[in-house]
């Protein structure tokens, strides 16, 4: 009765091993895939200094990883989650609702968004944030009136881009950097452009017009990456004539592939993104549960970690991979040495 | 019946002689052939390809470019109170350690009597890997009475600084690079001549654990392929007792009636179902209702328990089936039980088969990447090895499928090298299961 004996004994281990889940000794973080390149330099960093174990990161996007934050208090569920984007209010009461009150939000930095084509390619140097709006929504302001977007190329609308037809990977909208690039292009661009000028005259109402500016066409001229930057890479690289959003560290990664435009004629590099003179830049957070703190070992240590000078200052190793560092980095300090609640003013 | 009624006989004519249709006939065979032939070629050139594809691609991540560099560790900042007391010894971080390796780098490249633009330490620093202040730091740990010393290290160098001397980045690649400067590659060339530079088998992407976005340079696939071991622990040590279990009864005591009909169907239906479904299963099985921890190999053993069992209870009921009935009827004919006629005759014959069927449902599990994506194995996951067997259940770990999918999407291209390079050890991996297979069948099956 081997096989009996056999199963028995695996059962016993696994009953064995599901109570000894109960004790944790690493920092959990899951969230956001432009936070994780930089979570996982100084998680590794922490190993090495520290007796902890290394914190363990998982991406798959801003939203997802707030989502699991939000679960719950308790061992099984997150320590941190990583943002490209700020906590919505929405995501707030949620976890509210699920006895996650005292939440410590972390800025870590700035991260730039660039739009890059293939190095090779046609010459794509310089945007506006209307050339966005024209290239991508799906209502047009076209001689005065408001119609369906009739442009194939990026030269029908500026004649100093390429004639070549549009074709644009941009970030799913599960990404935090999608709403970066909607709120800072695409309703720049239609406020640019007069067609949110053109949407208020026709009656509609503020909410509804936000949401027209930053609609998207859907004839295939722009693509929706849900994956990672690699991935638009791999469009890109594929198509010469397409045009993709990326993070600053990325395009730096890959500059043997890639060529970056300008946006509103500024140049995106970590001292242009430092200085406010690109347009298209975002703040990136992690957020802690601050009930972890304390049962959780290396949760706070980690935090402290990350922000510090060494690790999170203009010459630590965040800022060498692409990382435009907080100028307040001071104040985030004092914050999490004071444990400071998103509640608490910061 | 009469001769008159017949038709007339056609006229006789030798076999050997070949008439259009004959023609025809062989015609049809020959293009037949023609076309079996070009369709084993195609798949052959596929595989070729592929193979081709995966070794050029990967072949590097098994070199690496190391930097041999004498280092003094200077007690005045490694040991300022002098006492050798590891805790003091600890309080100096890996930044601590920054300016001893920038200054032996200098030394190095001075000696070596290479002439460079490149003055300052600082701007040196790029050829080397950033790990290469953790490894001091740790040598020091480990052995501290060897402060004061110089002791010669082989460091990694920088990933472009590999990539330059295997040929992956060029010249002209890193004119707009930050990370590297042409200036880097002239050194690179000259300390490489000087036998500072020295390229050599990559153990450590055997063996070590994955890093950071920064230094791809340090990224092995050890710690995954530790968690992959432990998966497949789990999976053997509940698919194979569960999965024979069940066939057994099914095939050899179960009536033939409406529900088992039922049940055979369902079996035949989970084996084809998509593999992320199983994911999902896990994710609120084990995971949301059972609060086992996230990423923990146990988890993903369990869901791809869920995922092999089918495989394994589908093949051991083909070897149950193809056991004669005379080999049953003759033990029943002797006296013994039915349970003994099953386990004392049956099963070892189907044995060879049962476990042929089991290593191939673990290779399919051991590649298996989709529902590994949802109960949080990739992502960085696999950095500190298992220090024992709870551990090796029960800490996040990744796997090593979901290993090379992580350093596929990230940014660094020596990255991408790392998981062609992962691929090759998988598919080592799964052919040697797949011979173990093979030679299993071939020595113990039975032909009746």
């Amino acid at each position: 009765m081997s096989f009996t004996k056999i199963s028995t004994s695996v059962l016993a281990l696994v009953a064995v091993s599901a109570s000894a889940a109960a004790a944790r000794d690493n920092v959990q973080v899951a969230g956001s895939s432009t936070v994780l390149p930089y979570a996982s330099i100084v998680a590794e960093a922490f190993g090495e200094n520290f007796d902890f174990p290394t914190p363990v990161i998982e991406s798959g996007g801003s939203s997802a990883g707030l989502k699991r934050f939000c679960e719950g208090v308790g061992e099984n569920t997150i320590d941190i989650a990583n943002a490209s984007r700020a906590i919505r209010e929405k995501e707030i009461k949620a976890c509210g609702e699920n006895g996650v009150n005292d939440i410590i939000e972390v800025r870590i930095g700035y991260d730039g968004i660039v739009f890059a084509s293939q190095i090779d390619g046609p010459a794509f140097t310089a945007f506006e944030p209307a050339d966005w709006y024209n290239a991508l929504a799906p209502k047009v302001l076209k001689d005065g009136e408001l119609v369906d977007n009739p442009y194939s190329q990026w030269a029908d609308f500026n004649g100093d881009l390429p004639a070549v037809e549009i074709a644009a990977f941009i970030p799913g909208t599960k990404h935090g950097t999608r709403e970066v690039f909607e709120e800072k292009v695409l309703l720049q661009g239609c406020e640019d452009t007069g067609a949110m000028k053109a949407m208020e005259e026709s009656g509609m109402d503020e909410d509804a017009v936000e949401d027209a500016c930053m609609a998207v066409r859907t004839d295939g001229k722009s693509v929706d990456i849900d994956g990672d930057y690699t991935e638009t890479l791999a469009r890109i690289d594929s198509n010469a004539d397409g045009v993709g959003v990326f993070g600053l560290a990325f395009y730096e990664n890959n500059t043997d592939k890639l060529k970056v435009a300008t946006m509103s004629g500024v140049e995106p590099t970590t001292e242009t993104i430092a200085a406010g003179d690109y347009p298209v830049s975002r703040p990136l957070f992690f957020y802690i549960k601050k009930a972890h703190i304390g049962v959780i070992p290396g949760l706070k240590e980690y935090a402290e970690f990350f922000v510090s000078d060494e690790v999170a200052g203009p010459s630590g190793p965040l800022a060498n991979y692409g990382l435009v560092s907080d100028p307040e980095l001071a104040d985030t300090q004092a914050m999490i040495a004071d444990e400071k609640t998103m509640g608490e003013g910061m | 019946m009469t001769d008159a009624s017949l038709p007339e006989p056609r006229h006789a004519r030798s076999l050997k002689d070949v008439d259009a249709r004959t023609n025809r006939r062989n015609r049809a065979e020959a293009r037949f052939r023609a076309y079996g032939i070009a369709a084993v070629s195609i798949g052959l050139v596929f595989l070729v390809v592929l193979l081709g594809a995966i070794l050029i691609n990967g072949v590097g991540a098994f070199q690496q470019t190391f930097v041999n560099v004498p280092v003094y560790l200077d007690p005045a900042k490694l040991d300022k109170n002098g006492e050798r007391n590891i805790e003091d010894i600890k309080k100096v971080s890996t930044f601590g350690y920054n300016p001893l390796v920038e200054n032996a780098l200098l030394e190095t490249v001075q000696a070596s009597g290479a002439d460079t633009e490149l003055d300052s330490a600082a701007e040196m620093k790029k050829l080397l890997s950033a790990s290469a202040a953790a490894q001091i730091r740790d040598t020091v740990i480990a052995n501290p009475e060897l402060i004061g010393q110089t002791v010669e290290f082989r460091l990694l160098a920088a990933s472009r600084v590999d990539g330059y001397l295997k040929g992956r980045v060029k010249r002209e690649d890193v004119t707009r690079d930050k990370n590297i400067d042409v200036a880097h590659l002239d050194l690179t060339d000259k300390l490489h001549d000087a036998g500072v530079i020295t390229k050599g088998f990559n153990l450590a992407f055997i063996t070590g654990a994955d890093a950071s976005e920064s230094r791809p340079e340090q990224a092995g696939l050890g710690v995954s392929m530790l968690g992959s071991f432990f998966m497949m622990l789990v999976v053997l040590g509940l698919s194979l007792p569960i999965g024979v279990a069940a066939s057994i009864y099914l095939e050899e005591f179960a009536p033939q009636n409406r529900f088992t009909d039922l049940i055979e169907v369902n079996i035949s239906n989970l084996a084809a179902v998509p593999s992320i479904v199983f994911g999902i299963l896990g994710l609120a099985a084990f995971i949301q209702f059972a609060h086992l921890p996230q990423s923990a190999p146990l988890v993903g053993g369990l869901t791809l328990t869920l995922m092999t069992l089918p495989t394994i209870v589908i093949s051991t009921r083909a070897s149950l089936k193809s056991v004669p009935p005379s080999i049953r009827d003759a033990a029943l004919g002797v006296g013994a039980s039915k349970m003994q006629a099953v386990f004392h005759h049956v099963l070892p014959m189907a044995m060879p088969g049962i476990l042929t069927g089991t290593i191939i449902g673990l290779a399919q599990a051991l590649g298996e990447t989709a529902p590994l994506l949802l109960i949080g194995m990739v992502g960085y996951i696999a950095t500190n090895a298992p220090d024992g067997l709870a551990s090796g259940f029960l800490d996040p770990n990744s796997a090593m499928p979901a290993q090379i999918f992580e350093w596929a999407k990230r940014a660094d291209p020596a990255y991408y090298e790392r998981a062609w390079g992962g691929i090759i050890i998988l598919l080592v991996f799964l052919m040697t299961m797949n011979i173990i297979a093979i030679i299993l069948r071939r020595r113990f099956e039975r032909r009746w």
